[in-house]
């Protein structure tokens, strides 16, 4: 089981991610690059400010990360994601699977990243010309 | 006991600061902390929802709390 966790507050490099998971055994890897979008519900997004609880986040996302590994027959699992300030086309989050078939990356990289987002002690402000608001926090 | 809390998030705004002490009777559970910081900072239960870690797990309501462990409050998350 081979698991790569890291939380940076520098960029995020994608061939970086690619190269981790790439192994001589699997036949294709499965990537998500979340980016920062211009808007939410019609509201022009300025930037974004990620805060993380780190040492618990990366406790969260290792169990994920093995649950994965219980449900897909999958090689290698990598985790990274962002804070610190975010503009709009940035990259908080990426997660990249390998496997030696492609619906085991597939189905794992998809309850990683939906999984993540319930789960982990992340979260997110959003800036809007007229103020900011944390994601989710109120109903 | 005085229990040291960490807050992250909305939490941060709501007390103020990123760590806040309680005085809370010892044996008290999380529940009792939940209490006694939505009596003190009311704005808490405007939130969505949210719960308490302890030595960074989520905790159930019944769990006892110390002065050594770690506390922290978690907000409605919103990573990825």
């Amino acid at each position: 089981m081979q698991i790569q966790i890291e939380i940076h507050t520098e960029p995020l490099n994608i061939q970086q991610c690619i190269d981790w998971v790439m192994s001589p055994d699997s036949g294709g890897i499965d990537i998500f690059i979340g980016t920062v979008r211009n808007a939410t519900k019609g509201k022009a997004v300025l930037k974004l400010e990620f805060e993380a609880y780190n040492k618990m986040a990366i406790n969260e996302i290792n169990k994920i990360s093995k649950q994965a590994f219980k449900q897909w027959p999958v090689q290698k699992v990598l985790v990274h994601h962002r804070t610190g300030t975010l503009h709009v086309g940035e990259i908080p989050v990426i997660i990249a699977v390998s496997a030696a078939h492609r619906d085991a990356a597939f189905e794992a990289c998809r309850y990683i990243i939906d999984t993540l987002k319930q789960t982990v002690p992340i979260w997110k402000k959003e800036f809007f010309e007229d103020g900011e608001i944390w994601v989710a926090a109120h109903p | 006991m005085e229990i040291n809390i960490l807050a992250f998030g909305i939490a941060k705004d709501i007390f103020g600061a990123s760590t806040v002490s309680m005085e809370l009777p010892a044996g008290s559970s999380t529940a009792h902390l939940k209490l006694s910081l939505e009596e003190k900072y009311t704005k808490l239960k405007q939130l969505a929802s949210y719960m308490v870690a302890v030595n960074n797990e989520y905790a159930e309501d019944v769990l006892i709390i110390t002065e050594l462990d770690e506390v922290a409050i978690i907000p409605p998350v919103s990573g990825g």
